[in-house]
């Protein structure tokens, strides 16, 4: 019976290979984002135990980040925890935190792996709202593995796209700011145009300046909305949202959203050229 | 649970500011001075449960109620309605193609949808629409096109402004619109103008807009402030964000749902600030196709979704 599951493992493992062969003919996404919802939709469904809300959903991420890198995505982003989660019942939110640092000191004993396959972690978000485990843990991820550059996996803790945004703006006007108190003596109006700030100046500041636009953001449990995730650079990407539970993605999920990536790829190109 | 304490119960006798047609100035307007100061992203700005729940308490409610579900297609909920929907109108372009017309047809049928979704929008209680008609990117587009299209906006502007006022319709225009041809920005001015005091209902038209733009004018202006010693960069926070965005004309400045015709699915830059928790819906058909059919199934699937805003 052993002997059949290895054997049926091996022969998924096979096909799963060859889908990605054949999709790999097609343009393929560069970065791809998720938001996992549907964590505790899935954990009432199935009446499981109050700690394991989230556990499932976390070993469905590691399947996703599998399927990522195999495929050849070099960028991944996950949404772990929004700013506006601090306000879910202290319980759920202390279960999160401390799956968090479970998983980062694994990861951190399993150091080898990140490494052998070249990933590098982020963690993007205002880390100072994070109780002080956390985000030691998390600076200690971010220093193990800042040498790799095949891949980048950056999760999204602590984070909001409008404090993103809010620390962006405030940090180039701190910047133009000196620049332009240094000019304020006989300023022209000239001198003010010279110093605007443009887009590229906030752009910059942002967390998740040091990874490309996502290609795809793909949003589990069917609902359609951003909550507040990666809004600026969201601006031209392809949104995703299968109806399925995030512990219930699964590879066709993945597939589909490739397969409709391609499809409307060869139209977005254009118009970026355009640009 | 913030409206609740300052909302004042609509009169006895005036007509509804739900009927279409209605010219009696209701109290929207009062709730302006209440928003909250900080962080704005809180649910009241966004909910519609707490608005519409208080009309049903003031006096004369039940025969409101009663005259008001009249005028809301079956199924629809009056307290659920969305009260800022916002539209990318995709499609013309392609709607004009399959037909084997020219792409100037295309538009005007679109045109001739806008009008149909704003009527709906003022009969069913929606207090704001923002369109995107033109964005920073359609900049890039043939020349022909584009000039095809600010003669179009010229000349809606100003067959429609007896309508806009007959209907008590506010129209704002977001962007930037220094980048227009100079009759359409005295247009516009003026347009704004003489329609600044109009309650009823809101359209606003971004021209020459995109939601990275909205952001860094709206950065520069605090940078501008920051300058002239009127704030500290390090004091910035979500509020005079909002306040310097150009939806701030708006009561409602965050869409509550955003609806893109044409079966893409991106917000290709539209108002992206302001969309956190807008919920997001994708119609299959063309913009010039989209009616009162496809309305409806938008508005019906924004009924049944559970906003949660993280929580």
């Amino acid at each position: 019976m052993e002997r059949m599951v290895q054997i049926y493992g091996c022969l998924v493992s096979l096909l799963q290979k060859c889908i990605f062969r054949v999709l790999s003919v097609g343009p393929m996404p560069n970065h791809i984002a998720f938001i996992m919802d549907g964590n505790r939709r899935y954990s009432k469904r199935c009446n499981s135990m109050e700690g394991s809300v989230h556990k499932a959903g976390f070993s469905v991420l590691k399947t996703m980040l599998k399927y990522c890198y195999e495929f050849g995505v070099r960028y991944v982003t996950v949404y772990a925890f929004s700013i506006d989660n601090f306000k879910r019942n202290s319980e759920e939110v202390e279960s999160l935190m401390d799956l968090m640092v479970e998983k980062i000191e694994g990861v951190l004993k399993e150091e080898s792996n990140f490494n052998r396959y070249g990933i590098r972690i982020m963690f993007s978000g205002n880390l100072e709202l994070l109780s002080q485990p956390v985000r030691l843990a998390a600076e200690r991820a971010m220093l193990a593995t800042a040498n790799n550059s095949r891949a980048v996996f950056s999760v999204c803790v602590a984070y909001s796209s409008t404090d993103e945004i809010l620390r962006a703006v405030r940090k180039s006007c701190e910047e133009k700011w000196d620049e332009i108190t240094a000019f304020s003596l006989g300023g022209s109006e000239q001198d003010e145009m010279d110093h605007r700030i443009i887009l590229t100046d906030i752009e910059k500041h942002m967390y998740m300046a040091a990874a490309p636009d996502p290609d795809i953001i793909m949003r589990s449990s069917g609902e359609t909305r951003l909550s507040n995730f990666l809004l600026w650079q969201s601006s031209h990407c392809f949104l995703y949202s299968p109806s399925a539970l995030w512990p219930e993605i699964g590879f066709r999920h993945f597939v589909w959203g490739i397969l409709n990536f391609q499809r409307i790829h060869f139209y977005l190109d254009k118009k970026r050229k355009q640009l | 649970m913030l409206f609740s304490l300052h909302f004042s119960p609509p009169p006895v006798i005036a007509p509804l500011p739900f009927k279409p047609l209605s010219h009696v100035p209701h109290h929207h307007h009062h709730t302006l001075n209440m928003l909250p100061s900080t962080h704005v992203l809180k649910p009241p700005l966004c909910s519609t449960m707490e608005h519409f729940t208080l009309n049903h308490h003031g006096k004369g409610g039940e025969e409101e109620e009663e005259e008001v579900d009249q005028t809301l297609p079956l199924g629809l909920r009056r307290e659920a309605m969305p009260r800022h929907v916002a539209v990318i109108m995709d499609g013309n372009r392609r709607w004009a193609r399959s037909r084997d017309l020219p792409v100037r047809s295309g538009y005007e049928a679109g045109a001739r949808s806008l009008r149909t979704i704003v009527e709906l929008c003022c009969k069913w209680g929606i207090k704001v629409l923002s369109v995107f008609a033109f964005s920073s990117d359609n900049w890039f587009r043939p020349k022909v096109e584009v000039e095809l299209l600010m003669s179009l906006f010229e000349r809606g502007m100003q067959e429609d402004t007896g309508i806009f006022l007959r209907e008590n319709i506010r129209v704002s225009v977001i962007g930037d619109l220094a980048k227009l041809p100079e009759a359409l920005q005295e247009l516009i001015l003026n347009l704004e103008e003489t329609t600044k005091n109009n309650t009823h209902f809101q359209l606003i038209v971004a021209v020459s807009y995109s939601g990275q733009y909205d952001v860094v004018q709206a950065c520069q202006r605090l940078a501008l402030k920051a300058k002239h010693g009127l704030v500290e960069p390090g004091d910035i926070d979500a509020s005079l964000i909002e306040q310097e965005l150009e939806t701030y004309c708006s009561e409602f400045p965050h869409p509550d749902l955003l609806i893109r015709t044409s079966g893409e699915f991106r917000i290709s830059n539209f108002m992206l600030w302001q969309l956190a928790y807008t919920e997001l819906f994708f119609a299959q058909s063309l913009w010039p196709d989209f009616g009162e059919a496809e309305f409806l199934k938008a508005l019906l699937a924004f009924q049944q979704r559970r906003r949660r805003y993280g929580g």
